[in-house]
């Protein structure tokens, strides 16, 4: 026999365990509407905040289980049972114990133990409604993994003497064993407690049978414990606590000899059974054991010469007498609300600015508990409830600071602050990553501090990211993640900053960044700052450094050059490798069988523009699906109207672009204009040498290609988008063809317009619309290429939708995306193609098409060519592909670092 | 099952798979290996959708799993880690869960009996993952609203339902529940599939494993190993363990309070250590396998594994080391008590 197999086990956050040596296991009673008139009154008040108040109490005061009841006519039980139970699972020094929802109906019960991750007690089931009933729900509650008080209660009442005591249990405790074989141990008996020296002779005994009851119970029914409601025992002293903490402190002394292990007492209600005075204790023993007549007598009349206040609460209240600091360090991390706005308001009047407040004392006591959770002695529920102490603060300080904000506006002597002007974060949790705890933490600590939070929300994609801190002007950017993967987002965000030129300083977090990531990856291909921050309580000072007018120099070049040091010892490391030689991603390259292929030449060679396209034709083409996902609502078109949620605010979306898009028709706003080319072309090794005429002896251009370095299994190529054309030694007569198109040019004006008018709506409109007109551009024109212009597929007679689903033969890839990630490929394709002469778009810097709304790339014909992405390559391949293009290692490294298998 | 897997127990110790994932990264998959012709025409990306491959690539999947047993598996885990609807809404393919978890279990299941079929000594078996879902039943996602909850008892009761029929008509030996890093869906899962064998009359083995987070020594949801190993105690379980989050090291403490207390099998598949800056596991096959031996050497375990960044490799090597030793006895555990003993 094992040292567990007669324990009663139960949990909260941390484990409870109830063996015959332990002693007794106290129950706490005050948050329970029908015991408590406090309690009931906060719970129909809708203070929740202050109910949880009381059951710290309870937990403080040493309670080991939490009773918690909702039984009230005016209440909604269930519900408040849910809203009760889910707030104290977020207070981990209340949930640390184990919970007993306590009941009389079963509906509420159930709607309990649905809310408690650990292993809890209900409170109660009985025979009362027969044993069908009984059955079903003890059934239940085996099944939520809890264990169970029975009422000593059956069809015909609550048992009142030793006899009918004993008769419920034993039947209770034969059913639970035998029919629901509910284990043992699990099962708590409550023979009833009932008041006694009421003046009525029958209760004499009441006491005392349940004493006998006790003990027959523990001696009879194996592994079965014993529980009561001990105040009912000293119901006649109501008012007298002395009185009642006595016979409190007996009744329990007693029950415990015969066998009681559990109980539902409050412990603020207990004295010292050795230290109740003699007399009266002798007083209580008369009457709880029945053992003179006159024992109820001469308790009421000794009751009336000891009426005292009773003991005080026995909760460890010295912290209220630290000093301001400490008090509110002490409410931080212990997440106590109940004094916050008391002890605020007696630090700003010590501060004298509301602002000092929270970067004096409060920003101190979150710095604890950013230090404790980072050495794992605080877990994340606590740190969240920190933070919303934080937030009561500072909620509290805001008048003031607005007051302050106001006056000093008021004052034109008195220069505005740096801190007061910008102040503004955005943060996301980036594509791909649904993880936001973390995130929404650092938010509410930064916006404790007087930043204003943008927060995106998760699976925020970069260019959303970016265009919104560009509308907003954020001062900093965060970036959050926990999935690996988000990892590469986070750099891809970077990039993208470079990209466009964005210098708004990064800060990233999240489970799975590091301050060597940062520094590796990051750091690197972001020319403005960028500082991995470790937790929220950094994320303040961090910030503050990266704002601050006067520091953020200094701070920038500190940043950057410690995170070109970790670079360099980095640099020193192994690494792992998942790929294989780029001379065995060749020779693993896609099987084509180019003798047998048929092949199609383009109806002209060279460059054709089509200039001014009939916008209205292009508008069939659009794809809508994306065009929504702009403006964040998720969903197919037109599928997303039917969306119960989001459909009418699509619908109106919708309507608007339509508006929009004929006004642009009708008043020609924007041109459409459009280049393609089609040459003779044939591969060598990955390159595309592009010809200039059919003779195919003058390279007029050659397309460098890049292939998938990673290691494939069996039977999967290493792909390249030079596999879709033939190759030289086939002689087989192959072409490609190259666009530009663009749906943005006289965008400009329009903007302006819009933007004028403080019209963020129409400016995002028509730059939303501009992006779809150049993508349904590209569609037509990829159609008219496929069934006229190359005419590979003549007969090709596809809808809309399958154009969208990219049913068709041939496949249209960018520079810059998947299939090839070298943006500096899109020079080449212009240079060809002439597309600034010919439609007016222009490359920056950074090879990003203007007008934004504009889309470039080649064309393969080959039922072989699909899209695919090219992942990461190595060194190897980086090289050849450097002396192939005659660019330096290092241009090339800089172009292509996304998809770097190592580090520069 | 033919084979009671709860003999085998008794006589060694049995060797889980690692994982799945990190072999899938291996190939390198693009959105239409995702897709499938099945799910070509989806509205939304699929890419990184690792459990639609059981339908749209299963010879990668199956090729893993084969790849696991040689290794010397005893026990393969099916591709559902993210089987759930509640888990597949991320993709909208919440229609297409149930047969998520039947094909993955119908592969799985055929693989584990082709390698049975070779070597009958060691007969092979397959275990349904059951994951955690990517919402928590306890904890609050909104921290200006602490009694907030994205997701109910009654929601994940009702997907893991739908998970567990499917797992179970594609003919899993045993249930997993894994990675269990709020307890209450763990409760849910199991409560799930108490309610499942009721209806369809039969029983499975019942595998628990939970997720110790970090050095805090908790769940997620704030619960010590010993709280989390009594909130699911209620279950007859086959075994219970802790997999993920941290490699062998860290997890030896935690082990060996499960190893003490539990009056079930114990088991563990932890990650090939702890990742590294840039989130890849980087720990040998060498190394993990002896973390290992330390736990079986102190018969800490009755099952073990890997997780996230163990290879074939690695279980291979922990495969060497478990045939080396004894599992851990388990005192039965005695309903009979008095109430007085000590």
């Amino acid at each position: 026999m094992t040292k567990y197999n007669s324990s009663l086990q139960l949990s909260g956050l941390e484990p409870l365990i109830v063996t015959p040596e332990s002693n007794f296991v106290n129950v706490g009673e005050r948050t329970n509407v029908t015991g408590s008139r406090r309690f009931a009154k906060l719970i129909l008040e809708d203070k929740y905040d202050d109910a949880l108040a009381v059951a710290r109490d309870q937990v403080e005061g040493g309670a080991q289980i939490l009773d918690v009841n909702m039984d009230e006519g005016m209440l909604d039980g269930k519900e408040a049972m849910v809203k009760f139970l889910n707030l104290i699972a977020a207070e981990p020094d209340i949930s640390r114990i184990p919970i007993m929802i306590d009941s009389s109906k079963w509906e509420i019960i159930e709607a309990g133990l649905k809310c408690v991750q650990g292993k809890c007690v209900v409170n109660s089931i009985s025979l009362k409604e027969g044993e069908e009933a009984f059955i079903a729900h003890a059934k239940k509650v085996k099944r939520y993994g809890a264990a169970v008080i029975v009422m000593a209660f059956d069809e015909d009442g609550q048992a009142d003497s030793y006899e009918r005591r004993i008769e419920i249990c034993k039947r209770s405790y034969d059913i639970l064993v035998d029919v629901v074989k509910f284990p043992k141990n699990d099962i708590i008996f409550d023979p009833n407690i009932f008041p006694v020296a009421t003046g009525i002779e029958e209760h004499n005994n009441n006491a005392l049978d349940y004493f006998r009851a006790t003990k027959w119970i523990r001696e009879n029914l194996p592994g079965a414990h014993v529980s009561g409601g001990v105040s009912n025992v000293s119901f006649s002293f109501r008012g007298n606590d002395k009185v009642r903490e006595a016979m409190h402190s007996a009744f329990l002394y007693h029950a415990i000899q015969n066998g009681m292990d559990m109980g539902i007492v409050n412990p603020a209600m207990l004295e010292v059974y050795d230290d109740i005075p003699k007399d009266l204790l002798e007083m209580v023993e008369d009457v709880l054991l029945n053992r003179r007549p006159d024992s109820t007598e001469r308790l009421l009349e000794f009751a009336e010469t000891v009426k005292g206040d009773g003991k005080k609460l026995v909760r460890d209240d010295s912290w209220r007498k630290e000093s301001v600091e400490k008090r509110l360090a002490h409410a931080l991390v212990k997440g106590i609300v109940e004094f916050i706005d008391e002890d605020t308001e007696e630090a700003r009047v010590k501060y004298e600015r509301p602002l000092k407040v929270i970067e004096g004392p409060l920003m101190e006591g979150m710095n604890i508990v950013g230090d404790l959770f980072g050495s794992g002695k605080m877990f994340l529920p606590q740190v969240v409830k920190s933070a919303r102490v934080m937030k009561k603060a500072v909620a509290y300080l805001l008048p003031y600071l607005e007051e302050e904000k106001a006056e000093r506006l008021n004052n034109p002597d008195h220069n505005l602050g740096a801190e007061d002007s910008g102040r503004k974060i955005l943060m996301a949790t980036v594509k791909g990553d649904v993880h936001d705890i973390g995130k929404n933490i650092v938010g509410v600590v930064l916006a404790c501090n007087n930043f204003e939070i943008i927060d995106m929300g998760v699976m925020v994609p970069a260019d959303k990211i970016l265009d919104r801190a560009i509308a907003e002007n954020v001062d900093v950017i965060g970036l959050s993640g926990l999935i690996t993967p988000s990892l590469d987002e986070m750099v891809h965000v970077a990039k993208e900053m470079e990209r466009r030129g964005i210098k708004i300083p990064l800060m990233i977090g999240g489970a799975t960044t590091s301050r060597i990531h940062t520094a590796v990856k990051i750091d690197p291909v972001f020319s403005g700052a960028v500082v991995h921050v470790h937790d929220a309580s950094k994320s303040v000072p961090v910030a503050g450094d990266l704002i601050s007018n006067e520091r953020k120099e200094a701070y920038y070049a500190s940043i950057k050059s410690e995170y070109a040091q970790l670079r360099e010892e980095h640099a020193n490391r192994k690494q792992i490798k998942n790929y294989i030689p780029y001379s065995q991603a060749l020779e693993n390259r896609l099987k084509v069988d180019w003798e047998n292929k048929e092949y199609t030449t383009p109806t002209f060679i060279g460059n054709k523009t089509f200039n001014e396209y009939d916008i209205s034709e292009i508008r069939e083409y659009i794809d809508w699906t994306p065009f929504f996902q702009t403006w964040m609502l998720k969903g197919k078109y037109p599928k997303i109207f039917e969306n119960e949620v989001i459909g009418v605010e699509a619908k109106k979306l919708f309507d608007d672009a339509q508006v929009v898009l004929s006004e642009i028709i009708d008043k020609n706003l924007l041109y459409a204009n459009a280049v393609v080319g089609f040459y003779p072309a044939n591969a060598v090794g990955d390159d595309i040498e592009v010809y200039t005429d059919e003779s195919r002896t003058e390279i007029k251009t050659v397309f460098h290609s890049l292939r998938q370095q990673g290691k494939k299994g069996d039977g999967i190529p290493n792909m390249s988008l030079a596999d879709f054309v033939a190759p030289k030694s086939t002689n087989k007569q192959d072409y490609i063809g190259g666009f530009a198109v663009t749906a943005g040019v006289g965008i400009e004006p329009l903007i302006e317009k819009y933007e004028k008018d403080h019209d963020d709506y129409n400016s995002i409109m028509v730059k939303a619309v501009a992006d779809r007109l150049a993508e349904a551009f590209a569609e037509l024109m990829h159609a008219k290429v496929r069934r006229e212009l190359w005419g590979y597929a003549k007969n090709e007679n596809l809808d809309n939708e399958s154009l969208i689903k990219e049913d068709y033969q041939g496949i249209r890839p960018a520079p810059g995306y998947p299939a090839c990630p070298d943006h500096t490929e899109k020079a080449i394709l212009f240079d060809l193609l002439e597309v600034e002469r010919n439609t007016g778009i222009t490359l920056t810097e950074s090879f990003a098409m203007y007008p934004a709304s504009s889309v470039s790339g080649f064309y393969f014909m080959h039922e072989e060519a699909k899209y695919f992405g090219l992942g990461k390559i190595e060194k190897d391949q980086v090289q050849d592909y450097a002396k192939r293009k005659g660019m330096s290692v290092e241009l090339v490294e800089k172009w292509l670092s996304p998809n770097l298998s190592y580090d520069v | 099952m033919a084979i009671d897997i709860k003999e085998i127990l008794k006589e060694r110790i049995l060797v889980l798979d690692g994982a799945m994932g990190t072999m899938i990264q291996r190939h390198i998959l693009e959105e239409e290996d995702f897709r499938g012709e099945k799910f070509k025409d989806h509205g939304y990306s699929l890419k990184g959708n690792n459990d639609l491959l059981s339908i749209t690539r299963p010879d990668i999947i199956k090729d893993i799993h084969r790849q696991y047993l040689l290794a010397g598996a005893d026990i393969i885990e099916t591709n559902t880690f993210s089987g759930t609807t509640i888990a597949q809404a991320d993709y909208h393919l919440e229609y297409a869960v149930y047969d998520i978890n039947y094909e993955s279990a119908k592969i799985a299941r055929e693989v584990a009996d082709e390698i049975t079929a070779l070597e009958p000594h060691k007969p092979r078996f397959v275990a349904g993952s059951i994951g955690p879902t990517n919402r928590t039943a306890s904890l609050s996602p909104d921290v200006n609203d602490p009694g907030f909850r994205a997701v109910t008892f009654d929601q994940l009761v009702e997907a893991y339902k739908e998970q567990v029929i499917a797992l179970t008509d594609g003919g899993v030996d045993i249930l997993l529940v894994e990675t269990v890093f709020d307890t209450l869906n763990a409760k849910a899962a199991l409560f799930a599939i108490e309610e499942v064998s009721e209806e369809k009359g039969k029983e499975w083995p019942i595998m628990v494993s939970g997720t110790i987070t970090d050095a805090s020594g908790r769940t997620l949801s704030g619960q010590t190993t010993q709280a989390f190993l009594i909130s699911v105690a209620h279950m007859p379980l086959l075994s219970i363990g802790l997999n993920c989050a941290l490699g062998a090291a860290q997890l030896r403490p935690y082990l060996e309070t499960l190893s003490d207390k539990a009056e079930f099998h114990t088991s563990a598949h932890p990650n090939a250590g702890l990742p590294n800056e840039f989130g890849e596991y980087d720990q040998t096959a060498e190394e993990m396998a002896s973390q290992i031996e330390d736990f079986l050497s102190n018969g800490f375990l009755n099952i073990v594994g890997g997780c996230c960044g163990t290879t074939p490799d690695h279980i291979k090597a922990i495969a060497d080391v478990a045939a080396k030793h004894k599992p851990r006895s388990i005192v039965r555990l005695e309903l009979e008590a008095d109430g007085q003993a000590s």
